[in-house]
């Protein structure tokens, strides 16, 4: 399959980026990883006229801690991610994520930025930042600015980034002691698409009670569905064997997927239900050290 | 048509470079523009592996990248794999234990197992099966394949073919 012809560009500079993307207006792409980009061109499903690729700008790449805060560049690999030994070490449910997307090939290429940006509910990453309360800065002609991941993906492929605007950084809260999260997905096969999947990131107080939990679910929406009610209902509350149920019950309930070829509503909803049971287990497991 | 752009790369140790349409993808960049006809083209969407080759010491799926991305870079592909005449320990794991039926995948399988060895010389078979799992094989069941794998990293070790 051969895609329409473009123009391609190269900045070497953030700026001059910005500048092009300012130029070219909605006829214009960003091309990071392209894994999900370069399929869709070449299915015709997008057409830009101009490409502009920042893979060969310096100082997007990076996985950090600072301030407080995990700092991803956005052009960071998801192989980077998962080789980062800070991630390794201190967030399991991004290592979890990172591992389960596509294939080794992909996770050389794809990047975390991209993963976001493209703004498909079916990507993996959007319900671990949901789950992990991250942000995203977006760098346009005016300079940052930073988004809350709860208003950042507006509907299906379409997020509050503007034209003018490339997503530079996802910022995730360095988690505090006894903090834990895991994901969980099932797929047909490495490779695919989530049929579902459920991230979760909690903290407990010295007596295991949640402090803090953050639910996101992979491809049962048109965005990442942030499980509020079961946020909620598990606040304050033991994470014991009980409340789980009740919570992945009350997560099974917001999710709103769609029958395709990978199931029916009821299983999509069964099956969001068993994996935010087995995700909260994880997390919590986690969480106390085990 | 846009306006066609120089590509230089340094492909199995050989400096080539032509100018091309920024839409060429890398795998027929390989096969059509270089004449390098081993890197296969499968499912053409990114699922199947066979266009896998090395680009500076990574593996990526060749179909889904543009050539123009691949400027200044160093590739290797399975033509690349052959040392002072000898096939490669991988090349001939694959012969020896039968890791090929129709042959399709078996120079995407190279490379990304040729990759996998790079970083880890003594995989186990999970680690083998998770090294390979972007790329298919309709023949095999892949059995023979991990056993040609293992081959390779037994023959590796004793010394020999990096």
């Amino acid at each position: 399959m051969i895609p329409p012809s473009f123009e391609y560009l190269r900045p070497k500079t953030l700026p001059e980026a910005v500048a092009m993307l300012q130029q070219h207006g909605d006829e214009a792409k960003i091309l990071s990883g392209g894994q999900s980009l370069i399929p869709m061109m070449k299915l015709r499903l997008a057409r830009p006229g101009f490409l502009i690729d920042i893979n060969r700008i310096a100082g997007l790449s990076y996985v950090k801690e600072e301030d407080g805060l995990l700092k991803i560049g956005g052009l960071t690999r998801e192989a980077e991610l998962e080789a980062s030994p800070v991630v390794r070490t201190r967030y399991p449910i991004l290592l979890d994520t990172a591992h389960v997307i596509a294939d080794p090939q992909v996770r050389n290429m794809a990047t975390v930025g991209g993963n976001l940006a493209h703004g498909d509910p079916a990507n993996d990453h959007p319900a671990t930042m949901v789950a992990l309360g991250a942000q995203v800065v977006a760098t346009g002609p005016k300079g940052e600015r930073v988004i809350p991941i709860e208003n950042f993906f507006v509907t299906l492929f379409t997020t509050a980034l503007q034209h003018e605007e490339i997503l530079t950084e996802i910022r995730i809260p360095a988690p505090p002691a006894r903090s834990g999260g895991a994901y969980f997905k099932l797929e047909r096969k490495v490779g695919d698409f989530a049929t579902a999947a459920v991230a979760v990131q909690v903290t407990l107080d010295d007596k295991a009670v949640c402090q803090k939990v953050g639910i996101g679910l992979t491809n049962v929406g048109p965005t990442p569905v942030k499980a509020k009610k079961a946020e909620e209902f598990l606040r304050g509350k033991k994470l014991d064997e009980g409340n789980i149920k009740q919570a992945a019950q009350l997560a099974a309930d917001e999710a709103e997927p769609s029958p395709d070829l990978r199931g029916p509503v009821a299983y999509k909803k069964g099956l969001v239900k068993e994996l935010a049971k087995r995700a909260l287990s994880r997390a919590v497991e986690r969480a106390s050290g085990k | 048509m846009a306006k066609k752009q120089t590509v230089r790369v340094k492909i199995n140790s050989q400096q080539r470079e032509a100018d091309v349409e920024p839409r060429l993808l890398l795998v027929h960049f390989i096969r059509d523009t270089l004449g390098l006809t081993g890197t296969h083209v499968g499912c053409d969407t990114s699922n199947c592996g066979a266009c896998t080759v090395v680009l500076d010491g990574k593996t990526v799926k060749s179909c889904t990248m543009f050539a123009v991305q691949a400027d200044g870079a160093e590739l290797l592909t399975v033509e690349g794999l052959i040392q002072d005449g000898k096939l490669h320990p991988l090349q001939e794991g694959f012969k020896q234990e039968h890791g090929l039926q129709c042959g399709f995948c078996t120079p995407g399988m190279l490379m990304s197992s040729y990759a996998l060895l790079k970083k880890n010389a003594q995989p186990s078979e999970n680690d083998i099966r998770w090294g390979i799992s972007g790329n298919l094989c309709r023949c095999t069941g892949y059995q023979n394949i991990v056993k040609a794998v293992q081959y390779a990293a037994g023959k590796m070790a004793q010394g020999g073919a990096k």
